[in-house]
């Protein structure tokens, strides 16, 4: 049964991929798959700081700003490779969320958020006042070098990222902070180092899909990193279960697709789009996935990895 | 020697004081309890000794190095462990994951190695798998490694705090009422155990405990607080004939 879902899948992403390469897929489409899978990074990495460690962070956009421009920056006036934009992009943002994580992880739950969400804020207004970034206007002229099949690349290697800390001895003790911080420092984590790694690290993807959105979309402005972007993500988040990476692919491609397909109801797009999210909330507060993985769920006995030493009971 | 020195120990909250000077000596492989009504400091004392809370004032030194200013897990990485009077074990993993949790300073994979999946890596996750299920087997919690935490009954979480703070490698271990809602074949068989358990992991034991009956049969030497005070300390028949330890637990005589 595992076997037959996993080839399934496989199956499935060889497909899309093939076709991607034919050109069965027009430019819209194509379009919206790669922000697919920009979201999905997205998505992976608020995971790590807001599922798996439980610092509820809500300034995620700021992180993707800061690589976004980085990044475009870099390629405009410098000409760097492509690739190493990506890992500036990345570096980055990844250091703004050690910077940034310091100070605010010592504040718990609300406050955490509020501090988040206000540097989150900060970041997109100093992007708006200096001049080297083009202020309200804008960065135009990007090189379009962010195709269906970087994107996806760079998804799978997050993923794998994301999946193989989570299931290893340094994963289980952002898991232990989650749970307990005075139980998890008791059994010898500094928990204050864990929490930074996972802010600086969740930031570092975030800045990463912010260059890869750079270069497909081809211009940037601050008003595409608003609060409302980080809202989105955390949306798709909650949607797949915080603790889910299985939950954060499921809900990133989801919410991605759903409003293009709204689009047919015209005036009544975003009020569909609102009520179902109601509804899947109502009837799934913990998400789709809950906590659970794929893996979990198939009861897939992988190497010493999380399918086999959680609960298996589905609920 | 003395594994641990605790010299003239003060906590102040606000305007309430605590401990007032406490001093306790523990020596290599001893079991000692510390005793006292409720509200006396006892468990103000553990939160001390594992750095959850910053002394006022005094000293406390394990195997003569001042632990003072040090974090909880620089305090677990020099040997000292607990277990929590409220049960604090991570709910919502696995039973075997709590326990691998608490094999964490002894990990030596880097992050990145974990990441990458390399050799060393692997070979230390079955290292530590094999490591866990041995602990657990001894406790008789093998046949519920898979279950949640939160899903243990009552007995069996009290026995895997235990079985977390082994995990850490301690020479000294705080038990925080361990035969707290337990019946009295339970308590009977913990005090079995904690006997066992000092011998098999040649360990120095400090337990906090309301239940008489335990304290007299397992300890060897006594600590008795009251008010933030040590008002009596010795051997389990000195302290149960000692009047101002009667006077705290029973009031003052009527004359």
């Amino acid at each position: 049964m595992a076997l037959v879902l996993i080839l399934a899948g496989v199956g499935l992403l060889t497909a899309l991929n093939i076709g991607v390469a034919l050109g069965r897929f027009d430019q819209y489409l194509l379009g919206v798959m790669t922000m697919a899978a920009i979201n999905v990074i997205l998505t992976a990495s608020l995971n790590l700081i807001n599922g798996f460690t439980g610092q509820f962070s809500i300034g995620h956009a700021g992180f993707m700003a800061i690589g976004a421009y980085t990044a475009a920056m870099l390629s405009l006036f410098a000409h760097w490779p492509f690739w190493l934009v990506l890992l500036a992009g990345a570096a980055a943002a990844g250091a703004a969320g050690l910077l940034i994580g310091l100070p605010t992880l010592r504040l718990r739950g609300d406050y955490l958020a509020i501090a988040t969400l206000g540097f989150g804020e900060i970041i997109r207004v100093v992007i708006l006042n200096i001049p080297v970034t083009g202020g309200p206007r804008g960065l135009p002229g990007i090189p379009n070098l962010t195709n269906f099949f970087v994107a996806e690349g760079v998804m799978v290697v997050t993923l794998v990222f994301i999946y193989n800390l989570v299931n290893s001895s340094h994963g289980r003790a952002f898991l232990a902070v989650r749970e307990d911080e005075i139980a998890a420092e008791t059994m010898g984590i500094n928990t204050t180092a864990y929490k930074v790694i996972a802010f600086s690290i969740g930031a570092g993807f975030a800045g990463l899909a912010g260059s890869l959105f750079a270069h497909h979309l081809m211009f940037i402005n601050p008003a595409s990193f608003s609060f409302m972007k980080s809202i989105e993500i955390l949306v798709m988040l909650v949607l797949g279960g915080l603790g889910s990476l299985t939950g954060s692919v499921v809900a990133a491609v989801g919410l991605t697709f759903l409003p293009e397909y709204l689009r047919q109801f015209s005036d009544y797009r975003m009020v569909l789009y609102s009520a179902l999210l109601i509804v899947m909330m109502l009837t799934r507060p913990q998400g789709l996935f809950g906590k659970k993985e794929l893996t979990d769920l198939l009861h897939f006995e992988g190497r010493g990895g999380l399918g086999h030493s959680r609960d298996q009971k589905l609920d | 020697m003395a594994i641990l020195e605790i010299k003239s120990l003060t906590k102040v909250f606000g305007g309430l004081t605590a401990l007032s000077g406490v001093n306790i000596e523990v020596g290599e492989g001893e079991l000692i309890g510390l005793i006292g009504p409720n509200g006396a400091g006892k468990t103000t004392v553990f939160n001390l000794l594992t750095g959850i809370y910053a002394a006022t004032s005094g000293e406390i030194l394990l195997n003569g190095r001042p632990l003072n200013g040090l974090k909880p897990y620089q305090i677990t990485r020099r040997g000292i462990a607990r277990t929590f009077q409220n049960i604090r074990l991570f709910n919502e993993l696995s039973v075997l994951d709590n326990v691998r949790i608490a094999y964490h300073r002894h990990v030596k994979s880097s992050m990145l190695a974990s990441v990458l999946r390399l050799p060393g890596f692997s070979r230390e996750e079955r290292e530590l798998k094999a490591k866990a299920l041995e602990l657990l087997e001894i406790f008789h919690l093998t046949g519920r490694k898979d279950q949640l935490a939160r899903n243990l009954s009552y007995g069996e979480q009290r026995r895997l705090e235990i079985v977390r703070a082994l995990a850490t490698g301690p020479q000294l271990l705080l038990l925080d009422e361990p035969a707290a809602g337990m019946n009295p074949q339970e308590t009977n068989e913990l005090v079995q155990l904690v006997r066992w358990l000092r011998e098999r992991f040649g360990l120095t034991i400090i337990l906090i405990e309301h239940d008489m009956g335990l304290v007299m049969q397992l300890c060897e030497r006594i600590y008795v607080l009251d008010y933030g005070l040590v008002i009596a300390e010795g051997a389990p028949e000195t302290i149960k004939r000692d009047p101002r330890v009667i006077q705290a637990y029973l009031g003052e005589e009527a004359s």
